[in-house]
């Protein structure tokens, strides 16, 4: 038994057909908990007010959006060396979630910029990345819409994933040698060593962060699952096709 | 390896339009600067090298669908591709002769259009340096981009998005330098990050150009 077995597109579906349920459930679970606890039982912040609430939904999304990279590229690996078609999928389907969570981080980081810094937008490092970040999602998500072949499509865009994220490192710290920013640190204690929140305010903050991974799996499960159906849709049409 | 840099230079002189195109354009950017920003001249000295490298680097992009494109349309790529010489040098050395047609003018005209620009004295050293280091860059990296896009039907918005990312870092130095330069500080830092970023891709992204070429060529 090994993982490999679930690069069979049927078993994969099978498994994540029972998966699902559980993840979703979970998901939506650790959302709603982590959201209302966030916002309606912590204490306002002495000098944020309760601006600060919003960290529920920014430290969460930012973290997945980094992450929904990393979990690309490494599917992006898979396909490159191994050449399973459910791997070349699985990043195909986590692009759209992955730039979702890094606009909701640049959004959300701006509605709580503009009463905190006084400005909706500073060329601050953490945020110029994230733009950045934004950006190489954006080309990744139109080279695989423009390319019409399917396999070469995966080709190419998994050697722009494996390229762009050492340029997307590159940039990372061109950006922070650009320029000092006005971004706090992170706030999440493995990160540190140290625990920079106090603990009221970073329970429900765990607990929204390992919902929004859940969330993220989930979405991604249930799109792979579709995008191998249209796979599937396709291949029956052509069959037909060639028959008549 | 020779005759097919001499076969691209040649291509580039004389079928016209590759050659000038990227200067004119260079010269037409810095031109309309003044007329968004206002005459004022010390505000054009400040932004000067910002204005000046922006220039160079979309000049060199203007060019780069021209790359590839013409020989993938006429067969010339598939018969490259299954030549003796590897693909990956037959890049490195189309890569070259973009650098040679586009990025090296650029250096060459930049030092005019900064004194259009009334970038400060000390700066021109600098932003002949960084260009000189920077542009390479700019052309490998360009490189990869038209492979990518080669076998795409209007590709060249697409490689746009593609190609501007990857450009951030290379901008981000070059910039640096020429700007700490203009103020008369040292920029020697992020010249030497600079030169790494240049030798860096010269190394390693002609490997991926040509991994992404054959994927299309296939």
């Amino acid at each position: 038994m090994s993982l490999w077995e679930y690069a069979n597109p049927v078993k994969f579906l099978g498994l994540s057909a029972r998966v699902q349920p559980f993840l979703w459930a979970a998901a939506t679970i650790c959302v709603v908990v982590g959201l209302i606890w966030g916002f309606f039982a912590t204490p306002d912040d002495y000098r944020q007010g309760s601006t600060v609430k919003i960290i529920y939904l920014h430290v969460p999304a930012a973290l997945m959006a980094i992450n929904a990279w990393f979990m690309m590229l490494v599917a992006s690996l898979i396909w490159l060396i191994r050449r399973h078609h459910v791997s070349a999928l699985a990043a195909k389907a986590a692009a759209p979630v992955g730039i979702t969570m890094t606009l909701i981080a640049l959004v959300t980081g701006a509605i709580w910029g503009q009463p905190m810094w006084g400005t909706w937008w500073a060329w601050d490092p953490r945020l110029t990345s994230f733009l950045i970040l934004f950006l190489f999602y954006l080309g990744y998500i139109a080279l695989w819409e423009a390319v019409e072949d399917p396999d070469t499509a995966a080709d190419l865009t998994s050697v722009l994933c494996l390229v762009g994220s050492v340029f997307a490192v590159l940039s990372r710290y061109a950006v922070k040698f650009w320029n000092q920013g006005l971004h706090q640190g992170t706030s999440v204690p493995m990160a540190t060593g140290g625990r920079t929140v106090s603990d009221v305010f970073f329970y429900p903050l765990a607990i929204s962060m390992v919902g929004f991974g859940l969330l993220f799996l989930a979405l991604v499960l249930y799109r792979t699952g579709t995008e191998i159906r249209l796979r599937r849709a396709r291949a029956l049409l052509a069959r037909r096709k060639r028959e008549m | 390896m020779i005759a097919l840099l001499h076969r691209d230079l040649m291509l580039a002189f004389r079928a016209g339009g590759g050659f000038g195109l990227g200067l004119a354009f260079f010269l037409i950017v810095t031109v309309l600067v003044p007329f968004s920003v206002g005459p004022q001249s010390e505000l054009l000295s400040t932004i000067a090298p910002g204005v000046l490298w922006l220039g160079a680097l979309l000049a060199c992009l203007l060019s780069l669908d021209r790359l590839l494109a013409l020989d993938y349309e006429d067969g010339t790529l598939d018969l490259l591709a299954t030549a003796p010489l590897p693909l990956e040098a037959a890049l490195s050395i189309k890569a070259l002769s973009h650098w040679l047609t586009t990025g090296l003018p650029l250096v060459l005209a930049a030092p005019i259009l900064g004194l259009m620009l009334n970038l400060e004295p000390d700066g021109y050293i600098w932003l002949i340096a960084s260009l000189a280091f920077g542009t390479p860059a700019l052309s490998v990296i360009g490189t990869f981009g038209a492979a990518l896009t080669v076998g795409i039907k209007r590709g060249g918005l697409l490689m746009s998005l593609l190609v501007l990312p990857l450009y951030v870092p290379t901008l981000i130095f070059g910039a640096e330098a020429a700007r700490q330069g203009a103020m008369g500080l040292d920029g020697t830092t992020p010249l030497i990050l600079l030169a790494g970023i240049t030798l860096g891709t010269i190394a390693l992204m002609p490997f991926a150009s040509a991994a992404v070429l054959r994927m299309t060529l296939r």
